[in-house]
């Protein structure tokens, strides 16, 4: 079942008209949207399910189920943390907790502030320098729980 | 048919017969816990594994169609402790609750436990940090209590079709969540509690307003009043024993007045009065404003609140008739009170549902405070009920039969049928025949708007009239009927039909959400023919010769569908938002 009444945005329109009726249509366009906003805004969640006629609960089913789709604006700083095999070994979880802790947010979520964001990974490819945490990009290996709050104020820092 | 062996016992069973109902066939018993008789298999807990002779694979016995001369072993060593292993695997996700749980003592999970005697947390115990939600008023969702079994999610998608509920995340994450991860009394939820009927454990349980009830019933400024509805008499006797369908009203009765209620009523005296003001409001639209059919029923909540959400568009054309609970709750603090000089601010009235949604009806608009107070304090469950009477220390199996208190209490087997599928339909159609012809119905069972195929359709002649009626039950089905009603409204079509009822539970009443556990159709049938029986054996089968009713109407409300009748016993309905966030 669908049908709400906020209107559609006409990129949104055009979105599902160039994609409906194809196989797959809603991982498609749902692709276009995380790349488009960096996440997929509830509002056009809504949207999408008037338009596409899925409901809204398919919809978030699909978002919630692949870890490329984000449900919240992404901050500024992704900090990363791999909990593969390695990175668990040797004390990953001890980083989650601290950033969660220092950060006040859960995994996939981003701070109040807009200024940080945690992914818990799979495997950040350089598993010799376990456990490993980065920063946009930027590898911190053989992190200590000790660090993890001197790496974040270089960032709040730079802010 | 195929033929096959279970244990060594030789099975022969239809093609496409799953091992678990083969085995049901010859007498062994399969645990089973995400399976539920009432819907399609999700496999997804993995305790009904059973091995066949020749292959090392073990099969879930819940989807797996038998094969031609299969030998199937279902019970060894190695199998129970497979089994055993799965459960002590669900409990180290599931919180150690048991006690202070809504399922404590008819918990599918619990029973399992009890059964393989697990003895301790083989697995260390790390239960998910997730929050209760109690936003709808009607159901609690707590979704650490969740095994993952996805019955709530069939029910609420395929059956009901609300998708107010789903899965989120994925693998050891997996949660069950309100459709789009908010509230789920922001989310399009009806309040039908089939989630609650169906989930295994404590997951989903009704909102249990007992205490306050309790609470009224000890205040002695508070004159206390209580209802009971149709389906209710016909299922609460599965909680005490009872052979499914018994009709004990009496011993309802009985109990209410030992628990310390003032007066006893019968919603069913609020069916028949129901009847008397929709068939009138049928037959007026039929003769005098065709334009405003089909007339579509509006007794059951969920379903009003499917149509305000979902098919607003239709709101013209629903009866305004408010349901038996509603017209008993105003009249019970106006005409009642008045009868008996009491105030209705020292009233307390109480309604015994088979319905978690009638929670929310109560509030649903101001309409519902036509007595100038709120008309209905509490309306509480069968399930609910059935547990008070236990904490009372009432004897309920051995209680002699009792009656209800005058006035609101007097009932007819049409009023009686209100409970199930078609009911409705087959009461006002009694009454309509009445009203148009004038005279009686030679026979007056309506078969076929009976039974509980998904849709029923068929034609009455009233009189010179050929009235063309459809009765849907589970939300999924209304979705036909309506799309016929749109285009015929849209291609100015001659209309497919005049009359059109709708429950939201499948089978009516009799399996709603807020009755006792474990309802598949055998349970269903059998409570509505305890329905239907008491109708047979009514001396008044048609709603307008209640006497309390003619004494209703010549008393205190005038004519059905007056002045004073719009005011008690009529509502409004209004387009509402599917999501509020
Ligand atoms: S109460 Fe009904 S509509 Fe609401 S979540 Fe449960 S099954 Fe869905
Ligand atoms: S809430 Fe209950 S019915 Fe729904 S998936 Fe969980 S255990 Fe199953
Ligand atoms: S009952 Fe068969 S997999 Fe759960």
């Amino acid at each position: 079942m669908c049908s709400t009444s906020t209107t559609t945005s006409p990129e949104i329109s055009t979105l599902v008209e160039k994609w409906r009726g194809k196989k797959g249509s809603l991982i498609m366009v749902l692709h276009e949207l995380q790349n488009h906003y960096g996440y997929v805004p509830r509002d056009v969640s809504l949207q999408l399910s008037q338009q596409l006629d899925i409901p809204l609960a398919r919809i978030y089913e699909v978002i919630t189920f692949y870890n490329y789709f984000k449900l919240d604006p992404p901050g500024k700083y992704t900090i990363a943390i791999c909990l593969g095999t390695a990175c668990y070994l040797k004390g990953a979880p001890d980083l989650v907790d601290e950033v969660k802790n220092l950060l006040d947010i859960g995994e996939g979520q981003t701070s109040k502030d807009g200024l940080f964001h945690l992914d818990v990974v799979r495997c950040l490819g350089c598993c010799g320098l376990a456990p490993v945490l980065s920063v946009n990009g930027q590898i911190y290996g053989k992190v200590k729980r000790s660090e993890v709050m001197g790496i974040l104020s270089k960032y709040k820092k730079e802010d | 048919m195929i033929s096959a062996k279970i244990n060594g016992i030789t099975v022969s069973v239809p093609e496409g017969t799953t091992i678990l109902d083969a085995a049901k066939k010859v007498n062994v018993k399969i645990p089973t816990l995400c399976k539920h008789p009432d819907l399609p298999a999700t496999a997804s807990c993995g305790i009904c594994i059973v091995k066949v002779k020749g292959s090392n694979k073990m099969l879930r016995a819940c989807c797996t169609p038998i094969e031609q001369n299969m030998e199937i072993i279902t019970h060894d060593a190695e199998i129970v402790d497979v089994r055993r292993t799965v459960i002590e695997l669900i409990l180290s996700k599931h919180p150690n609750e048991c006690l202070t749980c809504g399922r404590n003592g008819n918990c599918e999970l619990q029973t399992l436990a009890a059964d393989f005697g697990i003895r301790r947390d083989a697995f260390p115990n790390c239960v998910p940090d997730l929050k209760s939600d109690i936003s709808t008023g009607t159901i609690v969702l707590d979704p650490r209590k969740c095994i993952s079994c996805g019955r709530c999610v069939t029910v609420c998608q395929d059956v009901q079709n609300v998708w107010a509920l789903s899965f989120l995340e994925r693998g050891f994450d997996t949660r069950i969540s309100p459709a789009g991860d908010i509230n789920l009394g922001e989310s399009p939820c009806v309040r039908c509690g089939q989630c609650s009927a169906h989930c295994p454990t404590g997951a989903i349980v009704e909102n249990c307003e007992a205490p306050v009830v309790w609470q009224a019933l000890q205040d002695p400024e508070k004159y206390c009043v209580v209802q009971i509805a149709p389906a209710v008499r016909v299922a609460i006797g599965e909680a005490f024993g009872f052979e499914p369908g018994a009709n004990l009203t009496g011993k309802i009765y009985a109990a209410l007045r030992r628990m310390g209620f003032n007066a006893i009523f019968d919603t069913n005296f609020g069916a028949d009065l129901t009847i008397v003001e929709e068939a009138t409001e049928f037959v007026t639209r039929f003769t005098t404003a065709p334009d405003k059919l089909p007339l579509i029923t509006s007794c059951c909540p969920s379903w009003v609140d499917f149509m305000e959400k979902f098919h607003s568009d239709m709101k013209d054309i629903f009866s305004t008739c408010k349901s038996p609970q509603a017209m008993v709750g105003a009249l019970t603090k106006t005409y009642y009170a008045q009868k008996k000089r009491l105030d209705p601010k020292k009233m307390f009235l109480v309604s015994i549902m088979p319905c978690t949604a009638k929670k929310y009806e109560i509030r649903r608009s101001k309409d519902m405070f036509a007595s100038g107070v709120q008309d209905i304090d509490i309306s509480l469950t069968t399930r609910e009920l059935a547990r008070m009477i236990k904490q009372a220390g009432i004897d309920f199996v051995n209680l002699p039969d009792e009656e209800p208190d005058y006035i609101l209490g007097e009932y007819t087997g049409a009023g009686t049928i209100f409970g199930v599928t078609g009911g409705v339909m087959e009461a006002a159609l009694r009454t309509a025949y009445d009203y148009v012809t004038g005279g009686k119905l030679s026979h007056v069972e309506f078969e076929n708007v009976r039974g509980f195929s998904g849709v029923k359709e068929g034609t009455v002649q009233v009189g010179p009239h050929t009235v063309k009626v459809a009765v849907a039950h589970g939300l999924k089905n209304v979705e036909y009927v309506l799309n016929k009603v749109k285009e015929a409204k849209m291609t100015g079509k001659e209309l497919p039909y005049h009359f059109i009822e709708v429950m939201a539970c499948p089978g009516g009443c009799v399996g709603g959400g807020g009755q006792p556990y474990g309802v598949t159709d055998e349970l269903r049938a059998a409570r509505a023919e305890g329905l239907y029986d008491e109708d047979s054996r009514c001396v008044i089968r048609y709603s307008h010769e209640n006497p309390h009713i003619k004494q209703l109407y010549s008393e205190f409300l005038g004519t059905p569908n007056g002045e004073k009748s719009h005011h008690l016993l009529h509502t409004h309905y209004i387009a509402r938002p599917e999501y509020q966030r």
